[in-house]
């Protein structure tokens, strides 16, 4: 039962999570294309922060219907063949069918599809889904398209979610969301042509022309233009963002940056078409673990902390069932099968004793990998190098048009 | 009854293109001359401003996807019309296995082709990797995240779409128009430019026509072959639309794409002596 013994965990280290994400973006990007077309014309406004009684008066009237649609990205639970165990389990203890779809490939694409649906309050298919902190997560905020989660029914989260998880600065006192899981982006590195690397600065050494990578998310692209100045990007103001952008395009006009990447940097990387490049820890992890020689680097002035959420669309048919989900993956021990098999940072800090334990238990290459995944910085960083995380700055629709316009010049001249 | 008959028919197809294409097209040009976000929601204004707007800043993405869509068109044409011409002429009775293998890539999604170029032009990869290590090009040379790439996949993509019209043109060319000139001592090259090539040329335009178009609104090549300098429009509306969520300006910009691109092609049908530009494409 337990993933340790359970080849379908090495194999979850093995599989490359970034090229299913990156090719059912581009399929999807063409039909999503045209959803969001016809999403033109029926736009939702903006609604009032939610009453003091809206949990009471959402949840009072809901119960549990036994069955459940979960909405998350490829690779991002344990998965035995066809099955997912700890999706079983939860069947099993609860009662509650989990129809489980790898559907999100990414944030703007999956909000173009369900921002239509949600405006005209039509079903979206899915009880839960799994969005990142940003501009998207804030846009369904704003607009009410996510439940009020009654915490009365969270008791594992209150009891075992990581102190810095909670109360975080998008969604204050965890109103809408809870963490899925959590992830770093940093720079990577091929050894193979790179000497150490410890600064942001060395993504604007002149010895790496043509070889580095940056993300084209404007958000990402933007923080690590501001951490080479300095500036905190949650605390940062228009000013910052100009001298970011013109440090960016300084990069991009010496010629340095090869390209600016979605999801596909990690293949890029690894055949040495770029040499040093921004990226996400689990990505990284994922390719170290499979025999690659690559390194990851929280850098010197800083790094970006994300969260991926889980939430409820209002027009959830499953709400019960949804939120009973949310609280049963806080236990410890089905927060240890999901970060052995997902290799992020996992928001139960008490799964570290848990993998050690079946690390102990395990032999040969699940032992290694066990124990690999207990020491890694990247899913369980240190204090060091959490306090040089940031999180992304939660913008305005106002501030948002004046970010996107000075960094997508950037990355899409 | 029988008066009706001709409005019968046309009316599943009409509906069709009514429903799927006039309407969204009717929508989307509402849509342009709106102003707002998603949070605050649109309001129509029809404020054209958003036209000049978009085409000032986005002038160079335009520029370059034409310029892009014209090399990669002319390409094409270089390429397909020697090999249609070899298939219709010397294709004998395998016609139809060679046309087969002309349209093979389709069975294939256009996504994992593109994708694939990444793997054979990596720059220390099958092909490049021998060559540095031979010293036949220099250590830093790539081809992946240039021009070159991108105008490469683009002629890749389309091609099928050039060579398929050309070749039925040249496959209704009578052979015995061909005889007819050298009888009346044409050489065989005389007998190409004044017979054969003259009445393959609705061929050649339709084949024009089918693939400079989607050449340059394309914006999966540029995305997975282009690096920073190579962004073309399509890739802005795609980011306009999915990123920004600021539809006014990506339907101002697909407007604007179709009237240049529409303006084009008649200014290609004149010069051409195409009169009417419809008939020679359904030719």
């Amino acid at each position: 039962m337990h993933t340790s013994h359970d080849p379908a965990f090495l194999r979850g280290m093995t599989q490359s999570r970034s090229i299913t994400r990156r090719d059912a973006f581009r399929v999807a990007g063409l039909s999503a294309a045209g959803l969001a077309l016809a999403a033109c014309g029926v736009q939702g406004k903006k609604v009032d922060a939610p009453k003091a009684d809206a949990v009471a008066d959402y949840w009072s009237s809901k119960k549990k219907n036994g069955t459940l649609r979960f909405a998350n990205w490829p690779l991002y639970i344990d998965k035995d063949g066809k099955d997912y165990p700890s999706l079983d389990m939860f069947t099993a203890d609860t009662g509650i069918k989990v129809t489980y779809q790898e559907a999100i490939q990414d944030n703007t694409t999956f909000f173009g599809k369900i921002q239509p649906l949600l405006a005209a309050n039509n079903d979206i298919g899915f009880d839960l889904m799994v969005m990142t902190n940003g501009l998207q997560l804030s846009k369904a905020i704003a607009l009410g398209y996510l439940v009020p989660l009654d915490h009365s029914k969270l008791p594992n989260f209150a009891a075992n979610a990581a102190q810095k998880v909670k109360n975080p600065t998008w969604d204050p006192g965890n109103v809408h969301t809870i963490p899925w899981t959590v992830g770093l982006t940093g720079i990577a590195y091929n050894p193979k042509y790179v000497d150490e690397v410890t600064s942001i600065e060395d993504l604007w050494n002149p010895k790496y022309k043509g070889k580095v990578g940056m993300m084209l998310d404007t958000q990402e692209v933007a923080n690590f233009g501001m951490f080479s100045l300095g500036v905190d990007p949650e605390k940062s103001t228009e000013a910052d963002w100009r001298k970011a952008g013109e440090k960016l395009r300084q990069q991009r006009d010496a010629g340095l940056v090869r390209k600016y990447y979605e999801n596909d940097y990690v293949d890029a990387l690894v055949r040495g078409d770029v040499w040093i490049t921004m990226a996400w820890s689990g990505d990284i992890f994922q390719q170290v673990a499979e025999g690659k020689d690559l390194k990851f680097v929280v850098p010197a002035e800083g790094g970006t902390i994300w969260t991926d959420n889980m939430c409820i669309p209002k027009t959830a048919q499953n709400p019960v069932d949804a939120l009973t989900l949310m609280d049963y993956v806080y236990q410890p021990k089905i927060a240890t099968m999901l970060v052995e098999y997902i290799n992020y940072i996992t928001p139960v800090p008490a799964t570290r004793e848990l993998v050690l334990a079946d690390a102990a238990k395990a032999k040969g290459d699940d032992k290694a990998s066990l124990e690999q995944i207990a020491k890694s910085p990247l899913i369980f960083p240190s204090d060091a190098d959490m306090a040089k995380l940031r999180s992304y700055k939660t913008l305005t629709t106002a501030e948002e048009k004046v970010f996107e316009s000075i960094f997508q010049p950037v990355t899409q001249g | 009854m029988k008066r009706l008959a001709p409005y019968l028919l046309i009316l599943p197809g009409g509906l069709w293109l009514v429903i799927f294409l006039v309407v969204p097209m009717v929508f989307m040009a509402s849509v342009s001359t709106q102003q707002g976000d998603v949070v605050n929601g649109f309001v129509q204004t029809f404020d054209f401003s958003v036209y000049g707007d978009a085409l000032a800043q986005y002038q160079t993405q335009f520029l370059r996807s034409a310029g892009y869509g014209l090399v990669a068109t002319v390409i094409s044409v270089a390429l397909a019309y020697p090999m249609a011409y070899w298939i219709a002429f010397k294709g004998g009775s395998r016609k139809s296995t060679y046309l087969l293998l002309v349209l093979l890539p389709f069975f294939v999604s256009f996504v994992l082709r593109t994708v694939s170029w990444k793997f054979l032009l990596a720059d220390d990869g099958m092909l490049l990797g021998p060559l540095k290590a031979t010293g036949l090009v220099p250590g830093d040379f790539h081809v992946l995240q240039t021009t070159v790439a991108v105008i490469g996949g683009l002629v890749y993509n389309y091609l099928p779409f050039m060579i398929l019209p050309i070749y039925v043109a040249l496959e209704r060319v009578d052979p015995r128009v061909v005889e007819a000139a050298q009888d009346l001592y044409a050489a065989r090259r005389q007998a190409f430019t004044k017979v054969v090539l003259p009445l393959s040329l609705p061929g050649v335009f339709a084949g024009v026509l089918m693939t400079f178009v989607p050449m340059t609104a394309d914006y999966v090549n540029a995305g997975i072959l282009g690096g920073p300098e190579n962004t073309m429009i399509g890739n802005i509306i795609q980011t306009q639309y999915l990123v920004n969520n600021d539809y006014p300006t990506a339907a101002a910009l697909s407007f604007t794409l179709m009237a240049a691109m529409l303006v084009g092609i008649f200014a290609y049908a004149k010069a051409l002596g195409t009169e009417n530009v419809l008939e020679a494409a359904a030719r």
